[in-house]
């Protein structure tokens, strides 16, 4: 739940590679790049830092890729750079990126292979099928299928490797995955092809082997797709954080130092707007902070010297000092870091759905070959007819739309919710997203905008405003901010006002022609008799009596209407918060909600969900702030908006932008979408097989049929899948 | 039938062409930024002309 104040510069972490001597590349994530617009703006900024050689953006990871001379940059200027344009970057470390990619490309030339073997071994098969009834003759089709071997064969050893080395793991594993029957059926069905074009039959499955192949890759590239966008949508988020600080050392000069490396006792400055990276006591005499991040309490709080300040709460008032308490490993921040890890545990035992059909798959093939084989040998038929047959059976039954129908299925649906700004960051989110029925919110932040708004603005009229405003351009105080805003969406002038004073923890004060302005808390304002018991904000012109703004946490604009459609969708909704009775009542009133809990732990969030969980219910939890990211660790399955800590954020399967609440809504259905999409590509793929595994088994099977079968079925289900682009998530009044 | 003799190998060959030809862009990075490229693709803007490229 950032304040906009911290938008920007909120990281740094520094990892150039030397490249040479002098020139270091350094990757930086601007996750807020959306067009040619946003990349021709982060190239030319980056480029005008004096030092940058080269920048080169990748819009689709949301990454650019500067390369400099290393004495005269660092990292932190170029976030610098991007942050006075409006772009918010961080630095990431280079070492992660590389392997996923190389998969990618691997996987990728494979199928280039696989494609172009499939074609061309399909031309000579069309011609030798044509030609059965007319006028080929046997020599001619010969050269045909010698033909065929000749590029199947180091084709399927090359465009099948993925899958030998898979099925030979699981294999020395003792265990079987959907690659053993996949690299048996491709193996068998290539020696077999081989031994007949050896003989000079006319029963060759070059084509079936090969066209597998082919779609069994295209599933494993768009399976692959989807983990890669996953993984650099997680990895840009990690190295969003906070990573140095400035340090004050004893002589009073002043340096930047790792958080790591902060040891109990040092002093260090505090900015305005930045997060206290570790937990201390405040050194100056008044502070203003933030602590919504670590408690849910939305109200900013007013700290006095020697006051405890605990990691990752943001400071509001500013520069000031603390001296660290604890080092970054024993802070509050660390705490919930470790109560994730526990939480997360029970997430990673998790066996997604093609795995558990693999499971019962793979074994059931295995014995249909085989009862096919003993069965043609009972019936007196010889060996290699019944090998023969039971080969059939493996090639037929070889899962090839049952590999590609949850991948393809992924893809879309991904890309679906990335068209309504919803980034998913695990690639089993989807599946477990289908599964839940209950839906836990946290309120600040989440229920909430996050961030204080001026309600019942109306009843004040757009004089008082703009005076206001003029004001509270003086602070970054969130309540100033909620005036300017106010101002903002009237489109009215802030009243200039020469020289603003803030006194800290009461307001701020300036003089227009001949009258003292002031805007702050009812003391500051000098209000006789204060009726207000909530939160508010006074104003105060002249001699003229106090005015009062109200100032709250607004919820989001739909959120009630989201609440509504969970219910009638039938999942039961929980709100549970950190914040103060109260407040939680009101928002749970406002929003629907019939049970929740006020001021919640960390450890009592998870206990929640853990007994949720008891009772048989599968949770999502949706969350923002730094003490929802353990609960948000335990729940089935996560969601958290983009504004959420940074730490949060990374519990969460899936980050959603934008003031709204429907995403939730939208990953919901659409991961329901999803899982009867994909059940009912395994129904294809079942139905498929029970038409064709008969013929197969009775030794009717052709090279023609197989090839026709496979194809249809892989484009039959890769169309079912296509169905969930369409898809629309309306959100009822 | 004997135009088979060179219709087969020109058939494998176009194939084989178009297989070298994605063999080459994709080890050239060419689908490393999908997006990035439909973008630049309509930038008017010509490329700094002083910029070197990648020392190596």
């Amino acid at each position: 739940m950032a304040h906009a104040l911290t938008a920007d510069g909120e990281v740094v972490i520094a990892a150039p590679v030397p490249l040479k001597p002098h020139f270091v590349t350094t990757t930086l994530a601007v996750e807020t790049m959306h067009c040619g617009n946003c990349l021709r703006t982060v190239e030319t900024a980056l480029a005008a830092v004096p030092g940058v050689q080269s920048a080169r953006v990748n819009l689709s990871a949301r990454r650019v890729a500067i390369l400099s001379e290393s004495a005269t940059t660092s990292p932190e200027k170029f976030v610098a750079a991007l942050a006075s344009r409006g772009f918010k970057a961080s630095i990431l470390a280079p070492q992660v990126l590389a392997p996923v990619v190389d998969r990618g490309a691997d996987l990728l030339r494979r199928l280039g292979v696989a494609g172009f073997a499939a074609a061309n071994i399909m031309l000579l098969s069309v011609s030798v099928w044509s030609g059965h009834g007319g006028d080929m003759t046997a020599s001619q089709q010969s050269v045909f299928h010698w033909l065929s071997a000749l590029i199947a064969l180091p084709a399927v050893a090359y465009a099948g490797q993925p899958f030998f080395a898979s099925a030979r793991q699981a294999l020395s594993a003792g265990r079987l995955n959907m690659d053993v029957p996949i690299s048996l059926g491709v193996t068998l069905a290539t020696a077999m092809s081989l031994f007949q074009t050896l003989r000079g039959s006319e029963q060759v499955y070059f084509d079936a082997a090969v066209t597998l192949l082919f779609f069994l890759l295209l599933g494993r590239v768009l399976d692959q797709n989807v983990r890669v966008r996953a993984a650099s949508a997680a990895e840009n988020l990690l190295g969003r954080r906070t990573v140095t600080a400035t340090r004050i050392s004893p002589d009073g000069s002043w340096g930047s130092i790792a958080i790591i490396d902060i040891t109990p006792g040092m002093k260090l400055q505090i900015a305005a707007g930045e997060q206290i990276p570790v937990d201390g006591c405040l050194l100056a005499a008044t502070a203003s902070l933030d602590d919504s991040i670590v408690t849910g309490e939305s109200a900013p709080r007013f700290a006095v010297a020697g006051d405890v300040v605990h990691a990752g709460t943001i400071a509001l008032s500013g520069p000031f000092h603390i001296e660290a308490a604890a080092a970054a490993a024993d802070s509050l921040i660390s705490e919930i870091a470790r109560l994730m890890q526990t939480a997360e545990q029970a997430r990673g035992r998790y066996v997604r759905l093609a795995d558990r059909a693999a499971q019962v798959y793979a074994p059931a093939v295995h014995i249909l070959g085989a009862l096919t084989f003993v069965g043609w040998m009972l019936a007196g038929a010889g060996w290699e007819s019944a090998l023969t047959a039971a080969i059939a059976v493996l090639i037929i039954t070889c899962p090839c739309a049952l590999a590609l129908a949850v991948p393809v299925v992924q893809v879309v649906a991904t890309a679906r919710l990335f068209r309504d700004g919803i980034v998913l960051k695990e690639s089993d989110a989807l599946e477990r997203l289908a599964e839940v029925d209950t839906v836990v919110l946290d309120k600040t932040g989440t229920l909430t905008l996050g961030r204080p708004e001026l309600c019942a603005a109306a009843e004040i009229s757009d004089a008082i405003v703009s005076r206001a405003a003029g004001l509270a351009l003086g602070s970054r105080h969130p309540y100033a901010l909620a005036v300017v805003r106010e101002a903002e969406r009237r489109r009215i002038m802030p009243l200039p006002l020469a020289d603003v004073r803030e006194c800290a923890g009461a307001g701020l004060e300036a003089t227009h022609d001949g009258r003292t302005l002031r805007l702050g808390s009812s003391a500051f304002c000098r209000v006789q008799h204060e009726t207000d018991v909530g939160v508010s904000l006074w104003f105060v012109d002249g001699d003229t009596a106090p005015m009062v703004l109200h100032v709250s946490d607004v919820l989001r604009s739909d959120a009630a209407a989201v609440v509504a459609t969970l219910s009638r969708d039938g999942y039961a909704v929980e709100l549970l918060s950190g914040d103060a009775g109260p407040s939680v009542a009101s928002a749970a009133h406002a929003a629907g909600i019939r049970r929740w809990s006020a001021q919640q732990r960390p450890e009592q969030k998870i206990e929640r969900i853990h007994a949720l969980a008891g009772a048989g219910h599968k949770v999502l939890m949706v969350g923002d702030g730094l003490n929802d990211a353990p609960a948000l660790a335990a729940g089935h399955a996560a969601v958290s908006p983009s504004s959420a800590a940074d730490i949060s954020q990374m519990a969460a399967d899936a980050v959603f932008q934008g003031e709204r609440l429907k995403p939730v809504i939208t990953c919901l259905r659409v991961a329901k979408a999803a899982r009867r999409r994909a059940l009912e590509n395994f129904a294809i793929a079942i139905g498929y097989n029970a038409l064709f595994v008969p013929l197969a088994m009775a030794g009717r099977v052709t090279p023609l049929i197989a090839a026709i079968a496979m194809s249809v079925s892989s484009i039959a289900v890769t169309l079912n899948a296509l169905r969930l682009a369409r898809m629309t998530t309306d959100v009822a009044p | 039938m004997t135009a088979l003799a060179w219709l087969v190998p020109a058939a494998l060959a176009l194939g084989g062409l178009a297989l070298a030809a994605f063999l080459w862009s994709l080890g050239n990075a060419q689908y490393d930024d999908l997006d990035g490229a439909g973008w630049r693709a309509l930038d008017d803007v010509p490329p700094p002309a002083d910029q070197p490229e990648t020392p190596s």
